[in-house]
């Protein structure tokens, strides 16, 4: 349905989600390249946990299935969350995600639309704050590990059959997280970023998927499937904040652009907050909102016990959104402010 | 001469309200207690203690047995004084009762079960500002006889502690995959064999065991309760003459 000067139609939905995927498929594509093929069974695993929970709910609640699972938008959340997730967990963990992402945080809040918080992101939370050790523990790009995993490897750590081979042996704190701890140990960031998992501007390999991000991300700008206020506000803020407390202290604060291009900074820009159901609808709605996750999720990289904080920023915000709809509503043509 | 004359009336008419209070049902006391007017799943009464203390079977069922103790006893206390308590200050005159038996089990916990005493903490006390105390004595105790008082404190008090039992246990299970862990702390450490391990070898799911566990779990016992009493109703209206019989 679309609305008055019919200039346009509005895509449908499951339009809209082909291409939010089509958007995702280069960083899939970086990620391959970076950490094996692992990630590939990572996602067929959330697709078929999220279409198989997205049916089982429709059917409880009784609503046609067919309709809502072609509209693609649990697949869309499976495929940010398995991409959120450490590459090489075990095949339960993505399962356990997917399933609390669609049942909990979308089904039962009344499904697509009705979701005040981003599914992805709750399936991530409550994933991050059950499983700490095993959500923290990423594999490290292929040219750094010491062990070369092939695709069959790596079948073995996804489905728990591990013969021998400790994951240990092959994970490596990520940048943000080493940052983090080698900061208590009173070294300065230049010493810190001098280790072989910081690339040229965030992680070794990590840059390329977060690049692709950026890429799949302008995709979407130039089909019109996002407005620039989100990501805009979202990275310029995040940008401005570091830059701040990189210039008043270089040794202890790392530069910004290391932010922007570490964690899920660009994941979150483009795919995350960008999200039309729970996030706000108004234009100035959609700059304080993108803003107020940048300064949290700062907050919580520089200051909070966890090594990211886009996660648990987009969530806190969630809980924002009506005020700051209601705060920001525009000026109807014709009335008085 | 007329002041006092009016006085005499309205005791008169107090004392004929009193008597004239319909038969009390204990059946009906007790099902009310434990399913139609649950304290955790229908009336949605001392939430705190409910959402905070159910990290364990163990733990959800000592602090609702001590808040059911505390019922019973506050609604046996209140019944027999209903008619001398003024209406104005009837609250204060309450808690102070509540306050006093609260005290009384706080101190005995502490002296005989030392461990779990220190495991349930701040919650014992606490038992006082729990509503559903309150609102049991208020609601019941204070305008109906001593026993049937007593028995609706410790029904509420019971159904309540049966919620908190589940809702413990649920989490648990899932949270830590065993059951009855903490019981060395009621019974002694001989006791710590009754512990089970319902799922060997467990990651945990730290979620159940923290606050938006118990939130989540409450809520599916809310609508699991919801939906066996809404599938009873609809039975009870497809069979209309079956169910005329069995009720009164």
């Amino acid at each position: 349905m679309s609305r008055s000067p019919y200039l346009s139609s509005a895509p449908s939905v499951s339009i809209i989600m082909v291409k939010v995927m089509l958007a995702l498929v280069p960083a899939i594509a970086a990620y391959v390249w970076v950490f094996g093929a692992g990630i590939l069974v990572m996602l067929a695993l959330a697709s078929i946990t999220a279409l198989a929970a997205e049916a089982l709910m429709l059917k409880l609640r009784n609503r046609p299935i067919k309709p809502f699972l072609m509209d693609g938008s649990a697949l869309l959340t499976a495929w940010l969350l398995a991409l959120s997730l450490p590459p090489l967990a075990p095949w339960w963990l993505v399962v356990v995600g997917t399933f609390f992402a669609i049942v909990i945080a979308k089904q039962l809040y009344g499904g697509l639309g009705y979701n005040p918080f981003n599914p992805a992101m709750v399936g991530y939370a409550v994933l991050l704050i059950s499983f700490p050790v095993i959500m923290t523990h990423w594999p490290a790009p292929l040219e750094l590990a010491q062990a070369k995993l092939s695709l069959a490897n790596q079948l073995q750590y996804i489905f728990g059959t591990t013969n021998g081979l400790s994951l240990d042996a092959v994970s490596m704190a990520t940048p943000l997280d080493y940052l983090k701890t080698q900061l208590t140990l009173h070294h300065s960031v230049q010493e810190i970023t001098a280790a072989p998992q910081f690339g040229l501007l965030g992680a070794k390999g990590g840059e390329l998927v977060v690049g692709a991000y950026l890429l799949g991300g302008l995709y979407l700008l130039q089909q019109r499937l996002i407005t620039w206020h989100l990501p805009t506000a979202f990275l310029s803020v995040l940008a401005l904040m570091a830059g701040a407390f990189y210039l008043v202290d270089a040794t202890h604060y790392a530069h910004p652009l290391f932010h922007l291009f570490t964690g899920a900074s660009m994941l979150g820009a483009f795919f995350i907050i960008t999200d039309p159901v729970s996030g706000p609808t108004t234009p100035k709605g959609k700059l304080v909102f993108a803003a107020g996750i940048a300064v949290l999720t700062y907050l919580i990289r520089v200051y909070g016990g966890y090594p990211d904080g886009v996660a648990f920023s987009v969530l806190l915000m969630n809980m924002c959104v009506p005020l700051i709809d209601a705060w920001t509503q525009p000026r109807v043509f014709g009335h008085k402010k | 001469m007329s002041e006092v004359n009016q006085e005499a009336t309205q005791e008169a008419v107090q004392v004929a309200e009193v008597k004239a209070q319909p038969k009390v049902f204990y059946s009906e006391i007790v099902e009310n207690g434990l399913w139609k007017q649950n304290p955790g799943l229908v009336q949605l009464l001392g939430l705190c203690p409910t959402l905070a203390m159910t990290v364990s079977l163990v733990n959800g069922f000592s602090l609702g047995v001590m808040t059911a103790v505390v019922m019973a006893a506050s609604n046996a206390s209140v019944a027999p004084i209903r008619q001398w308590v003024p209406t104005e200050i009837r609250i204060p005159v309450f808690i102070l009762i509540i306050a006093a038996l609260v005290t009384i089990i706080d101190l005995s916990m502490h002296a005989y079960l030392q461990s779990l005493h220190a495991v349930l903490g701040i919650f014992i006390p606490l038992i006082v500002t729990n509503c559903i105390v309150l609102a049991r004595v208020e609601a019941f105790a204070a305008k109906n006889p001593v026993v049937p008082s007593a028995l609706d404190g410790f029904m509420m008090g019971f159904g309540l502690a049966l919620v908190l039992a589940t809702l413990g246990g649920v989490r648990e299970i899932i949270g830590k995959g065993t059951l009855f862990s903490g019981i060395d702390l009621v019974f002694g450490p001989s006791a710590k064999s009754m512990i089970l391990t319902i799922i060997p070898d467990y990651h945990g799911f730290l979620l159940a065991i923290l606050p938006p566990g118990a939130f989540i779990g409450l809520a599916s016992l809310i609508a699991t309760r919801n939906w066996l009493a809404q599938r009873k109703a609809a039975r009870e209206a497809s069979a209309p003459a079956s169910a005329t019989l069995i009720t009164h």
